[in-house]
């Protein structure tokens, strides 16, 4: 095929518009030549010969007939073994060995293979001649970290193929071909280990999708007992600068039950996602033993990196997310932040001149951010098996504004709303999730009967709080103001929790349902108090025990000690006693 | 000898547009009209048009004065002689000693690839309790001090400049007032500190789009010292005056603004200023301290709203003091386990009481009864401001820990105080043991 070339004809920012005599396709990807240097963009808007494309890179330098080479391809994802452990740029570069070649910064127009071809992989074969496979049919596997990666049939593929070759097991390129077919038009092809699919369209080669029920653990009291989060399901984690919500993220990747986490660190700082990177290798996964990086796919397009390849930074994340669903696995993707990913958006609609709707964000966001989270899903497989992708977007609304578009459009498509507040941070009341305003469609891990009276609790201790500051504590009765320190208690032992300490970071299912059995305990329990003197200084203390509770490991035996000394307290002021 | 256009067709604002062709994209050009001659920058181009900020301003432009095109992007001189020196917003003398073109480096760089970037280590002491403390600075960090017009912002800058162990010190004024630029100078000249001191100073009496370029220059000559190995403080006063600049720009290039009239991109041109601190793997850092002034003391106003989603925290400074709520320092925990063991501890504590003396504190104002409780805690959040958060106190960071034991124990007993019993065993003043 000819080369398809058009010529610059003005630069605004980060778009680019290119007039052109050929075809142009919406969404290819095209290059932009200037100097020595090639700029990876991809066209947004045709408009008779004149084509808008937004550049991934800085555009200094590009001038008015400077070439653009139009590609034919819509903007892929390479998909293959070895994903797991590595550290991309939102078009997919790898960060680590683009610093090889172009040492501390990051040089434009340096674009290099997402997966290295020349890697070997064991692989053993599923498939014999005369087979008929469809795109997504496995192939054969090879084995990466603890999983079995399935070589998968081309998702692009197109109706029937039959096996014509396979090789036999053994070593081979992730290049190689393992097998060949061909079709009934008599069309030939090669499947390797390494395939291409376009970012921005959802793989959906299984049977059927489910209805997430199973909860994803994540080890956070908080989430897990009162707003949690399933399997297949999706969460957003809004909240105001400094409420903690990169802090709650890395939490949940670090702990969350899932086969394979994605990182999306998207248009945050890089200080956030060195910490992944320099960390993570050198963490356990408690759940196999190795670290947590062998688990962990990081996708870095921080804020200072090009605008363009902030948007494009999602789909490559949720694409690879999808790919490990077909494979049986759970994946949760963690998107920090989805506002930035809209602010991309905004920006490349007012270059466009689009007709602006709320902020001067574009009338389309809504529907971008429902696809993008619809992607999500607990999916059966046509082998049978269940896979899943979960997807929890952290939100930086503007102002801590909870009203704004992009909070409110992803309100109405998640399932858990983890909603963090300012005023709970400032009382370093941390993870800062509110208690009363966040919700969750999903179950929950706990006794029901015991968290609904805990809510109770919970929303009456507010409502006491809010009456004492109008009528003072002297006018509060002593039977509300002590279900005001109850809510308080459960605040304090159950609701925060130390991210910081290695202990109290993650409380497994086990251990939230033995504590929380406790805690029930407690509130439910009838207090004899004389005055609210002496109502105060008892919930302090027993505070002060729990809280030393949670610092300890179930298997020490001070646990029990501890629960023993607990046991004792709550007698202490029963009122049956 | 590279061709002069004088076909300007659009004057507009700031910016100008002249017919041209072979013209590069953020090149810069020479205007020179009867004002005398100025630089401007591409900011666009269209077909045959090229639209050009103008960094003095447009008045007195007319359209068939000269534009001479000099294909080259900003550049600014980041040699060891610079070090003492004055700059203006363009990056020409503003002390009367003549221009420095050795060592040239481009600025508006890419970014770091962050996979060579590194986890901050280092603790950068201050000798002010609210910050070591309570919201400790880091090298590499990135902070912005949130604050209002007439709070002693410049003074707090001065004082964490001469204070910090760095090895370079690089101010950027925007819009900055005669006065505090001649205090800042003298404060460092006087303490000695001119000489590892870089200025670029755009005051508040200089055209406007000139401040567009001095954090881009500031942090361009911090990078390259930093290379060398230096660890570069840089101090950028005041960013809201860079927001405003961008804004006029955006507004005259017609774009649509997205809020309060900002254009839609102020997060990313903040971030990509901001994310120049850095400690690099092998060499040097850059921490940034940078004002932001709020306008109506509105922290929901774009300019500190975006900031606060870029930065690693920020400091508020409101009445002369470094308010303990709000403000933070997000790399606090990479450096403050390492300082004592019950540094956590007591920040926590000590920050979780002062907000239940603010409670009390609105109840007794209501006129109620204050209970014992309120009471220790009315007793505990005058002794707090008085020895905390005062902006004179200048203590260690040992001293000042010490001394929230104190306070402590002069008003709770230990079980009130909400910390882990062991931590209390040991450090809990032993004086006042008799009383629980």
């Amino acid at each position: 095929m000819a080369e398809n070339i058009g010529k610059v004809a003005g630069v605004n920012g980060n778009m680019v518009t290119v007039a052109f005599t050929g075809t142009v396709m919406q969404n290819e990807v095209a290059y932009v030549r200037t100097g020595n240097e090639i700029l990876k963009s991809e066209v947004i808007r045709v408009q008779g010969k004149r084509a808008d494309v937004q550049v991934f890179e800085d555009t200094y330098g590009i001038k008015v007939g400077d070439e653009v080479e139009f590609s034919g391809e819509l903007l892929s994802a390479e998909l293959g073994p070895g994903l797991l452990t590595q550290v991309f740029d939102g078009l997919q570069n790898p960060l680590p060995r683009l610093a090889e070649a172009s040492g501390f910064f990051l040089k434009r127009g340096v674009y290099l293979n997402a997966l290295d071809p020349e890697r070997i992989w064991d692989f053993t074969p599923l498939v014999k001649v005369g087979d008929t496979v469809r795109a997504g049919d496995r192939i054969g596997f090879v084995p990466e970290g603890i999983f079995k990666h399935y070589i998968m049939t081309p998702f692009i593929w197109q109706g029937e193929w039959t096996i014509d070759a396979v090789v036999p097991a053994g070593i081979y390129q992730a290049g190689e071909a393992v097998a060949k077919a061909s079709n009934a038009n008599g069309e030939k092809r090669d499947i390797t280990m390494i395939q291409r699919w376009p970012v921005k369209i959802p793989i959906n080669h299984y049977a059927e999708k489910l209805l997430p029920e199973k909860p994803l653990v994540t080890a956070q009291r908080i989430i897990d007992t009162f707003f949690p989060v399933a399997v297949g399901g999706t969460f957003c984690t809004p909240g105001p600068f400094g409420a903690g919500k990169t802090v709650l993220q890395h939490a949940i990747s670090r702990y969350a039950d899932a086969d394979v986490v994605i990182v999306a660190a998207c248009g945050e700082r890089a200080g956030e996602v060195v910490e992944i990177l320099r960390e993570y290798p050198h963490l356990e996964d408690p759940r196999t033993g190795k670290t947590l990086m062998d688990r962990s796919v990081i996708i870095c397009n921080t804020s200072s990196m090009p605008v363009a390849a902030r948007e494009a930074s999602v789909y490559t994340a949720v694409t690879l997310a999808e790919y490990y669903r077909q494979m049986g696995l759970n994946a949760l993707l963690l998107a920090d932040s989805t506002s930035r990913w809209a602010q991309a958006l905004r920006e490349m609609s007012g270059r466009l001149e689009e007709i602006p709707g709320d902020e001067a964000f574009p009338a389309y966001l809504e529907s971008r951010i429902a696809a993008f989270y619809e992607r999500a899903g607990l999916v059966k497989l046509r082998s049978g098996e269940l896979g899943s992708v979960t997807i929890g977007g952290a939100v930086s609304p503007a102002g801590g504004n909870f009203e704004e578009p992009v909070t409110q459009a992803t309100l109405k498509v998640v399932g858990a709303f983890l909603g963090l507040s300012r005023e709970r941070s400032d009382a370093r009341r941390y993870p800062a999730i509110h208690p009363l305003d966040s919700w969750s469609k999903y179950t929950s891990v706990v006794n029901l009967k015991e968290l609904d009276f805990a809510r109770h609790i919970l929303r009456r201790g507010s409502e006491v709080n809010q009456m004492m500051k109008v009528i003072g504590e002297d006018g509060t009765s002593l039977a509300d103001y002590v279900i005001y320190l109850k809510s308080e208690f459960l605040d304090y032992v159950y609701l925060q929790q130390n991210t910081f300490d290695p202990v109290d970071a993650s409380s497994d299912l086990k251990r939230q349902n033995y504590v929380f059995d406790k805690v029930s305990e407690v509130l439910a329990h009838e207090f004899k108090f004389e005055d609210k003197d002496e109502a105060r200084r008892y919930f302090l203390e027993l505070r002060q025990l729990f809280l030393d509770w949670n610092y300890i490991a179930e298997k020490d035996a001070k646990f029990k000690t501890q629960e023993a000394a607990i046991d004792a307290k709550i007698k202490e002021n029963s009122a049956n006693a | 000898m590279r061709k002069v256009y004088h076909n300007i067709v659009r004057i507009a604002g700031n910016v100008i547009a002249v017919e041209a062709d072979n013209v590069a994209n953020n090149e810069l050009a020479e205007v020179i009209s009867s004002q005398g001659k100025s630089l401007a920058q591409v900011i666009r181009l269209q077909d045959n048009l090229v639209y050009l900020q103008v960094f003095a301003g447009s008045r007195g432009v007319s359209t068939g004065d000269p534009v001479r095109f000099l294909g080259k992007r900003m550049q600014i001189s980041a040699s060891e002689m610079l070090l003492g020196r004055i700059l203006n917003g363009c990056g020409e003398p503003r002390d009367g000693r003549p221009e420095l073109n050795i060592d040239m480096v481009d600025i508006g760089g890419p970014s770091v690839n962050p996979s060579r970037r590194i986890i901050p280590r280092n603790m950068i002491r201050t000798n002010i309790p609210m910050i070591d403390v309570f919201n400790t600075l880091v090298e590499s960090q990135k902070l912005p001090i949130f604050s209002i017009a007439g709070e002693p912002y410049n003074q707090l800058l001065a004082r964490i400049a001469l204070q910090a162990e760095v090895d370079v010190i690089i101010i950027g004024g925007m819009g900055l007032k005669y006065d505090d630029y001649l205090y800042l100078r003298n404060t460092l000249e006087n303490q000695g500190a001119l000489n590892r001191s870089v200025f670029i100073v755009h005051t508040a009496a200089d055209p406007t789009v000139e401040c567009l370029m001095v954090p881009d220059m500031a942090l361009a000559v911090a990078e390259k010292y930093a290379l060398e190995g230096k660890r570069v403080l840089t101090l950028l006063t005041d960013m809201t005056n860079f927001a405003d600049a961008k804004k006029e720009i955006a507004i005259t290039m017609e774009q649509i603004p997205s809020n309060r009239g900002y254009p839609g991109d102020l997060y990313s041109q903040l971030a990509s200023r901001y994310e120049k601190a850095v400690d690099f793997d092998g060499a040097g850092s850059i921490t940034i301290l940078a004002v932001t002034t709020m306008p109506g003391d509105d922290v929901t106003h774009p300019v500190p709203d975006n900031t606060g989603y870029i930065t690693e925290g920020q400091f508020y400074l409101r009445n002369g003091r470094i308010e303990p709520f709000g403000s933070l320092s997000r790399l606090k925990q990479q450096v403050n386990g390492k300082t004592r063991k019950d540094h956590r501890a007591i920040m926590d504590a000590m920050i979780r009481l002062y907000a239940e003396y603010k409670n009390s504190l609105e109840k007794q104002s209501m006129g109620f009864l204050m209970s014992a409780w309120d009471n220790k805690l009315l007793k505990y959040g005058k002794l707090f401001e008085a020895r905390m958060m005062d902006l004179s106190v200048n203590i260690s960071l040992e001293d000042a820990l010490d001394l929230g034991w104190k306070t402590l124990a002069e008003c709770f007993d230990k079980n009130e105080v909400g910390m882990k019993t062991d931590l209390i065993n040991e450090f809990w003043p032993k004086a006042q043991d008799g009383k629980n």
